[in-house]
């Protein structure tokens, strides 16, 4: 009855540990959000210090969760790729 | 306010269509099976997927809304774009691979995938529509919005020009032209917002916007005792002062007009009034710009900058300015931004937007919009309430979901995430500069927040004015057309072939797909038209609720707790939609629509997710607790 993915995906020997390092990294980037956030919440006065290249602290902070999300994205994928070709075949794309 | 229609945005803009509908008949000729027309046949390349979804994601709200929010209350507005992409990291980190391994071509599969369970089946497909829906609504409202300056012509009539478009892309070739469309939308998008970008930096700041802006008069007048007496005695006012919130106002006879003026009080008796833009509906239904009709051309553009400090001396303009000098120089400048209300005349209904002084330091630090400085304790709430819709909703999005179907492998998938992630990400920085750039360059139609983007375009020159609004509303389509796709696998692939367990050809789910896609391309004209008027971003701010408290919670547990059975997934769904939604009908903004008053709403707040999120996750422990002699893993 169709079920399965429409690309045929070869068994993932890395899957286990790909999820733990990505519950990982996740936990990482909400805790810079949630800082963030909080910030935002109790202490806006706060955020319109002027912290570095003539910007305040919110508007450098929300730069550097922009730049940290696609940073960490590219490391995660360097180290899921990783995992991959250790775990599975050779040559195997999953 | 009026717009003149410009002959090479109609040109551009019948091209881009031509092109996206070119590309529509040439893919359906190699649409014949339901993979590919549900999931583009599983093998799209990981960069034309990633930009792709960067297409699909960054929709009306993040290209009109925020530039549009930001143009009216600054910093407050870049947090949405914080929180859309924020959200990619918990598509990424957590969701991303697990579905891509589970599912098939809808968020149906992946989440049934265990189970096989009717329930499932049924609350999925329908959470996938709902959300869909909602999402579908800043959509349409976005796509009217534009082409009243683009082609001149009634909100309605754009709204029913895109659905049109976008019930012929989607039912022709499904998933595979949707695909291009969002691709070729996507790269357009970032390209054409960063030469824009470049050209606000090139001007730099300057006091005055533009030869011909319109500076708002100020006149003196006087209290004797209670009654407001103007110093230029040749000019006829009413004796009234109307109120709304904090703020009074006066109506004078003004150059022809009936204009309102905000009545700002000194000392020893002394008074300011200060010229206000208004829109007065009557009692009939006319409406009133300034005080004549629309076609007069009296309701100006507004946004200025009123002290301008540059390195610490007061200065006229700046001059070309880099990335950083450009905000620092916002940063330390004074600006004039408007401020809205509404009161009664007898029976008229007037919203003023009156100018308001404002800091520079205020508006790049969060709490213009959000009422978090001297807020009550229910605004900190909403704030928070939103800011977690935000982070949970973009991994619960069906149309961002299925994109995953149309790759073929895991690492494809986690490599166009993270394209989309850098492609979203840059667009988002480069809004910030959007939106304080049309409020300081006196472009704002206060009439409409959702036109500040394309209406700074315009200030450059009608040619990048033509391209960007092409864009704007291929942003409408691709968007659109990815919504329609997944409602459509909701209805055919979930409903129909899974859930009712109809016999069906590949060929005759793919007719279904395209009937469906036909019936929900209607019901998106009609919801556009209704909601005409409201901030794009603020709406899909909703849409994420909805889809946070819906569908987040049933994909987390499902994927990382092996005692989620499918009823307590079913629960979850049903406790997300309602409340979510439930919660949203009782809320202050939707009872402002009502006709009603905020203070009056049932829920305070505007954004259910701090409720309605852990609701459906306690739904799903309770219920899956209660079912657990129905767990896969016995």
């Amino acid at each position: 009855m169709l079920h399965g993915p429409a690309a045929d995906l070869k068994d993932d020997k890395s899957a286990d540990r790909k999820s733990k390092l990505g519950l990982k990294f996740f936990f990482v980037y909400l805790i810079v959000y949630v800082v963030f956030v909080m910030l935002c919440l109790f202490y806006p006065d706060f955020t319109g210090t002027r912290v570095a290249f003539g910007l305040n602290l919110a508007v450098l902070y929300g730069f550097f969760l922009i730049i940290l999300a696609i940073l960490m994205g590219f490391f995660y994928h360097l180290a899921c790729s990783r995992l991959e070709d250790k775990l599975n075949e050779k040559g195997e794309e999953v | 306010m009026i717009y003149d229609v410009s002959i090479w945005a109609v040109i551009i803009f019948l091209s881009f269509v031509a092109l996206v509908l070119g590309l529509s008949f040439y893919f359906a000729r190699k649409t014949k099976s339901a993979s590919s027309y549900y999931a583009a046949g599983g093998n799209i390349h990981w960069g034309v997927n990633g930009i792709a979804f960067a297409g699909d994601y960054l929709s009306a709200a993040s290209f009109l809304g925020i530039c549009g929010m930001i143009a009216y209350a600054g910093f407050d507005g870049f947090l949405y774009s914080i929180g859309y992409l924020a959200g990619w990291v918990v598509a990424l980190f957590v969701v991303a691979e697990p579905l891509k391994r589970m599912g098939k071509f809808t968020f149906t599969d992946a989440l049934d995938s265990k189970f096989n369970s009717r329930p499932v089946k049924l609350t999925a497909a329908i959470s996938t529509l709902v959300v869909s829906l909602f999402y579908l609504i800043p959509q349409m409202v976005g796509a009217g919005d534009l082409v009243v300056p683009l082609l001149g012509l009634p909100h309605w009539v754009g709204v029913v020009i895109v659905g049109s478009i976008v019930i012929l892309i989607v039912a022709t070739a499904g998933m595979t032209s949707t695909t291009y469309v969002q691709f070729i939308k996507g790269g357009l998008l970032i390209i054409v917002t960063l030469i824009l970008t470049f050209m606000i930096l090139k001007k730099g700041l300057e006091k005055n916007p533009y030869d011909g802006y319109h500076h708002y008069e100020t006149l003196t007048a006087s209290f004797e005792g209670d009654q407001l007496i103007l110093d230029d005695t040749t000019l006829t006012y009413s004796p009234e002062l109307y109120v709304t919130g904090k703020n009074e106002f006066v109506k004078v006879e003004y150059k022809g007009n009936e204009r309102y003026f905000q009545v700002v009080k000194g000392e020893d008796n002394t008074a300011l009034l200060k010229e206000s833009l208004s829109v007065t509906e009557t009692k009939d239904g006319k409406m009133f710009y300034n005080g004549a009709p629309k076609t007069d051309r009296q309701f100006y553009q507004v946004g200025h900058i009123q002290r301008l400090v540059i390195d610490g001396k007061e200065v006229e303009s700046s001059g070309a300015l880099n990335p950083f000098s450009f905000l620092t120089g916002i940063e330390d400048s004074e600006m004039i931004i408007y401020k809205k209300g509404v009161f009664k005349d007898v029976d008229d209904k007037v919203t003023v937007y009156y100018p308001a002084l404002v800091p520079g330091k205020t508006i790049l630090k969060p709490g213009s919009y959000f009422k978090i400085v001297d807020g009550t304790i229910w605004d900190k709430i909403n704030f928070l309430s939103l800011m977690l819709a935000l982070f949970m909703g973009t991994s619960a999005l069906p149309h961002v979901l299925i994109r995953y179907y149309t790759v073929p492998s895991q690492r494809a998938a986690r490599k166009s995430t993270i394209v989309a992630i850098a492609a979203i990400g840059f667009f988002y920085i480069l809004t910030l500069y959007l939106g304080l750039g049309a409020m300081v360059n006196g472009v704002n139609d206060m009439a409409s927040s959702n036109m500040s983007g394309p209406l700074l375009a315009k200030s450059f020159g009608i040619g990048i004015f033509s391209i960007i609004s092409a864009i704007a509303f291929a942003t409408v389509l691709g968007t659109v057309s990815g919504l329609i796709v997944a409602s459509s696998g909701a209805i055919a692939h979930d409903f129909m072939d899974k859930y009712l367990n109809k016999k069906m050809t590949d060929q005759i789910k793919v007719r279904a797909g395209k009937i469906s896609a036909f019936a929900v391309g209607l019901i998106a004209i009609m919801l556009g038209i209704a909601f005409k008027g409201m901030n794009v971003s603020f709406l899909v701010g909703l849409a994420f609720a909805v889809a946070a408290s819906a569908n987040l919670p049933a994909i987390i547990m499902v994927i990382f707790w092996k005692k989620t059975t499918g009823k307590g997934v079913a629960a979850s769904i049903i406790t997300g939609i309602t409340v979510s939604i439930g919660l949203i009908l009782f809320s202050p903004t939707m009872f402002e629509m009502y006709g009603l008053a905020k203070e009056a709403a049932w829920f305070p707040i505007d954004n259910p997710g701090i409720i309605s999120i852990p609701l459906s996750f306690l739904a799903l422990v309770l219920v899956s607790l209660r079912t657990k002699s129905e767990r896969v893993d016995k």
